[in-house]
Parts: structure tokens; sequence; C-alpha cells
């Protein structure tokens, strides 16, 4: 998994039928200093996250997990709302 | 599977249902001598490591999800192993 924040969303019409209901929102991954690092991607919520807060995700077919038995066609996973991260 | 170092811990009250208990951690993988080799990633904790050591994880779901002990767990990550010692002879 890893950290980012979630800095839109996406709306698209016409898609796979499996993805119907299912919230897509664009992504910024975030480094342990807290600043972006590598590209932004779309990922799809199983949480109910929001624009501005700071999620993990996850990449693969796992992130389709949390929408069993629904097959969602996803490689990008929002799976947790971060409350804070400590460095040690 | 790869080396990294733990840097941190996340706290997370909202998160998918398959991560209650579960402890997160922040780990900077790192390559045998290390050093710090691309981005930090979150883990999911099966072995009880901490912040500072040095550990063995798999990025991969399955392996993953079975380190959790989970079937179905939206997880990619997980610390599998707390190292010792890393010995390359050539």
């Amino acid at each position: 998994m890893q950290l980012a924040k979630v800095i839109g969303d996406v709306v698209v019409t016409r898609k796979d039928e499996n993805l119907t209901g299912v919230t897509l929102l664009v992504l910024q991954p975030i480094a342990a200093d807290g600043g972006s690092v590598g590209r932004t991607l779309v990922a799809v919520d199983a949480v109910g996250a929001g624009v501005g807060e700071i999620v993990f995700f996850v990449r693969g077919k796992e992130a389709s997990f949390p929408f069993y038995p629904t097959e969602v066609p996803a490689d990008a996973g929002i799976v947790g709302i971060v409350d804070h991260w400590d460095l040690g | 599977m790869q080396l990294a170092r733990v840097i941190g811990t996340v706290v997370a009250s909202q998160k998918h249902p398959k991560f209650e208990g579960a402890k997160l951690l922040l780990v900077q993988p790192t390559t045998v001598d290390d050093q710090p080799r691309g981005v930090p990633l979150l883990a999911v904790d099966s072995v009880g490591a901490g912040v500072h050591e040095k550990v063995l994880i798999v990025i991969e779901g399955r392996a993953a999800g079975e380190a959790l002990g989970r079937k179905g767990a939206p997880v990619d990550a997980a610390v599998i192993g707390i190292v010792d010692q890393v010995d390359v002879t050539e």
C-alpha cells in the first residue's frame, strides 16, 4: 500500500457495468514527509474518502476485493483513511 | 521479497474491515547495503516489527493476504520477517 492525498474525483458516464456506483478518485501519492511523489492515478474508493483527505491505497487486483463478489475492473483502490502517521 | 527498513507507523480509524486489528507500518525498501531504494510503502505487520528494524517484506497481494491470515483482504504488502543479518559474498 502507499500513502496518497485525494486531489479530485472523476465522473465517467459510459463505463464497464461493474463500475456502476463505484466512486473514482484522483490520488497523488505522497512520501513519508508528506511531499508529492510519482504520478497521479485514479483509484476506486472502498471507504468513503473525500477530496483533501490523506488515504492509503492498494495496487493490483486486490483493489477489487472490497467489492466482492462484483468483479470491479480496477488496479488501484483506497482501503483506509489516515488519521496520522508517525516517523520513528 | 525485498529488504526494507521500518520508518514509521500509520493510524487509520476508517478502513476496510479486513484491516481491523492489523498494524500498519511505513517501510522504506533498501538495497542489500542498506541504501534506500524507491518510495516508502505501507505494509501490514505479521511479525511484531518495530520502527528502525530491518525487515523482509512481500510486495504481492496473495502473499500479503496470507501473511495477514485473512482471505480476500485488500492488501498488497506485508512484513513477513525481521532480518538478523544479510551476507552477500559476491
